[in-house]
């Protein structure tokens, strides 16, 4: 909500090193070598409670979204035509209800419905309805901006680990440029340069929270990629006359890519929640569009008469960007061979 | 067999590695040449410049190491040579000879589809994400104009040709699935799918015990009667070179020493540092303390002895070694193809016989090494 970004998304996170390290004795070695893998990654994953509450939780959000997606483009606003009082409809819109059982000045409990259980906003739209649709936003701008970031980001990395030289100091000079910017600062100029009437602010700010997110992950697959480019087939492919960028994309890429993928899962909590700022500060959804960010950014002058308006977006940003968070700690610990779970 | 045609043929090759430290001459004037159908050694202690020596023929070297010398020809083609290598001298700009083949060529006519390497350690030169199957499957579809099926059906038939039990099981397993001679048989079979004329071996056995060694030493002779393909064998064991080899190069600190026949070489021994080579073997009629190693380490190839390089260490060496450089030549009472690099040899003029003896590091002790160390300074 703030637009201050967390602290993890600046450390790089501690390299996951996928090869095992090679002990002396062969027995160990064995060992390790069984503790790498996908499969070894998910069983780890499934003995971490953390992780699995972050999972339920990111599972139970994306599950609201894709139902809210489908409710507006195959159902044709079912929720909201049952639900969603228009200020403008008549004599049903009731401004400022509060939740249901809970009084104020204007209502007393009595009059709180089930019918709007979150309570409606000062122009009488149910709080539950705009959270559900919210949910869609969050959950596309968060994966769609990190894939944009992760893609980016990787391939720049992976070209410039892979040929260093020149080619890695005009990359990674531009990346670290970027990475000097503070995250917030750098989203608003790429979207005020990119979409300066804010047509498409929405998508516009995707973007900008990919392109901002590409210098986390370009170096981060760079410190991989140095190591992994040295390994023996890596030069057996070369020797065998593969092209570079085929030599790129199935050589390298895949043998640097766990630390990426773990990043990627605490980038989408982060990108949620900096979308969220955005949309507070007037960037991201336009109004009418119902987004947890801009709920928070029209609930700011009620906060006081009006605290539900503001408490449950703020406690739906929370719960998903929490849940991306303890997966994303969990997939780390999990796809590290050092660390085992009983 | 010398009647075969050459297909390889290196000559004068120098690589060199500009480092912080200076530049190291890792190869440092080397030629050789590889008929159709023969394995070639080359043999030398670690360091050698053996495996400096096949990337450059392959033009693997990487920054901050270059190619800046002699010449390298494949079949009819130029894999390496320079414009008027006398001209300019250190400084000046190395300009290639038109001829010489293009970097895409290099690759997609001479990598995997002409010459195949086969690297030292079987269990890092497979990628741990894909299957077994898919690699080979790969580099074969990449080398030899096939596609999907025949690809597979290749691969099969070849992992089958070099010893995998139950191929269609293990195909689609995973490297780590495989032990370590299995997984050395995979990357021969990686090699010979592609059906290059020439395989370059950079010590194919070193991380294998002797009995799997020996197996895939076996395996090599059968596969290679059968293909009729060239061997590169570079190795630091001359048990192996014994076992596989044709013909024989002993290299030292950057240069080829000794030059013959697998046979000539054992028997025939002419330079001091293939003896020492030979008498540090491990053997059964021999105790433990009656081998004889050599004494030191190589010098680095940084700033390499004076004259003849293994002159430090060198159990017959002579004022005159330090003083002048030998360069490799045909042996005065050796077998045709039989070239030295030693002045103890009668092919060479220099007054050897008549030179004084110098005390080598061998002779251990302070006093030696003093006069070693004066007559380096001098």
């Amino acid at each position: 909500m703030s637009g201050e970004t967390p602290p993890s998304t600046r450390d790089e996170p501690s390299e996951i090193d996928l090869t095992a390290e090679r002990d002396e004795s062969g027995v160990e070695e064995a060992e390790m070598e069984a503790r790498v893998g996908l499969s070894y990654t998910l069983s780890q994953l499934r003995r971490d409670p953390t992780a699995l509450a972050g999972l339920a939780i990111i599972s139970v959000t994306t599950t609201v979204a894709i139902v809210a997606t489908i409710d507006a483009w195959v159902l044709d606003y079912w929720f909201a035509q049952n639900f969603w009082y228009h200020p403008l409809r008549g004599p049903h819109a009731e401004t400022r209800l509060p939740p249901y059982g809970v009084s104020n000045t204007f209502f007393d409990a009595s009059q709180t419905t089930m019918a709007h259980p979150l309570g409606t906003d000062n122009r009488g739209r149910d709080v539950a309805v705009r959270l559900f649709y919210g949910t869609r936003i969050a959950i596309t701008v968060g994966f769609l901006s990190t894939t944009i970031g992760m893609v980016g980001g990787t391939l720049t990395g992976a070209v410039a680990g892979y040929y260093g030289g020149w080619i890695d100091d005009v990359l990674m000079r531009t990346a670290e440029m970027l990475y000097a910017i503070p995250f917030l600062i750098l989203v608003i100029v790429i979207v005020s340069v990119l979409d300066p009437q804010r047509q498409n602010a929405l998508s516009v700010a995707m973007i900008g929270v990919g392109i901002a997110s590409m210098p986390t992950f370009a170096r981060l697959i760079r410190s991989r990629v140095f190591s992994v480019r040295e390994e023996e087939y890596v030069e057996a492919a070369e020797a065998a006359g593969v092209k570079d960028r085929w030599i790129i994309l199935r050589h390298v890429i895949p043998n640097s890519f766990a630390p990426v993928l773990v990043q990627a899962t605490l980038q989408i909590g982060v990108a949620i929640l900096i979308i969220a700022g955005l949309s507070f500060l007037g960037f991201g959804a336009q109004p009418p569009q119902p987004s947890w960010g801009q709920m928070l950014s029209k609930a700011r002058g009620l906060m006081i008469p009006n605290p539900w308006f503001s408490i449950f977006p703020g406690i739906c940003i929370l719960l998903t960007v929490v849940g991306f968070n303890l997966l994303g700690d969990g997939l780390r610990d999990a796809a590290d061979p050092r660390i085992q779970n009983k | 067999m010398s009647t075969r045609e050459t297909i390889l043929e290196v000559e004068n090759l120098k690589t060199k590695f500009f480092t912080e430290e200076g530049v190291v001459r890792a190869v440092d004037g080397v030629s050789f040449d590889v008929r159709q159908g023969e394995i070639v050694g080359l043999v030398g202690e670690s360091g050698a410049g053996k495996s400096v020596a096949v990337q450059s023929i392959m033009r693997l070297v990487e920054e901050p190491g270059a190619v800046v010398g002699g010449e390298v020809r494949f079949k009819d083609r130029l894999l390496f040579g320079l414009e008027d290598e006398t001209a300019g001298g250190e400084g000046a700009e190395r300009r290639e000879r038109d001829e010489m083949l293009t970097d895409e060529e290099m690759r997609q006519d001479i990598r995997g589809r002409e010459i195949a390497i086969i690297f030292q350690d079987p269990m890092e030169s497979l990628n741990p994400v894909y299957t077994v199957g898919s690699q080979i499957e790969e580099f074969i579809e990449l080398n030899r104009d096939v596609t999907g099926e025949e690809a597979r059906e290749i691969a099969i038939e070849t992992l089958r040709d070099v010893g995998i039990p139950e191929v269609e099981a293990r195909y689609d397993d995973y490297p780590n699935q495989f032990s370590g001679g299995m997984r050395q048989r995979v990357l021969i079979a990686m090699a010979l799918a592609c059906e290059p004329s020439l395989i370059i071996a950079d010590e194919p056995t070193t991380a294998l015990d002797v009995t799997v060694e020996a197996q895939i030493l076996d395996l090599v002779d059968d596969l290679q009667d059968r293909y009729d393909t060239s061997f590169v064998w570079v190795t630091h064991d001359m048990g192996v070179v014994a076992e596989v080899c044709d013909r024989v190069n002993v290299m030292y600190l950057g240069e080829v020493v000794e030059q013959a026949t697998a046979n000539d070489l054992f028997h025939e021994t002419k330079h001091p540092y293939t003896r020492s080579l030979l008498d540090s073997l491990p053997r059964p009629d021999r105790t433990v303390e009656e081998l004889d190693p050599i004494e030191g380490v190589m010098p680095e190839a940084i700033n390499p002895p004076s004259g003849c390089r293994f002159h430090t260490r060198c159990p017959e060496a002579r004022e005159v070694c330090a003083a002048v450089e030998p360069d490799a030549r045909q042996s005065a009472d050796g077998a045709d193809d039989h070239r030295v690099a030693c002045f103890i040899d009668d092919a060479f003029d220099v007054g050897y016989e008549e030179s004084l003896p110098i005390e080598s590091e061998t002779g251990g002790g302070f006093e030696a090494s003093l006069t070693s160390g004066e007559g380096e300074s001098r």
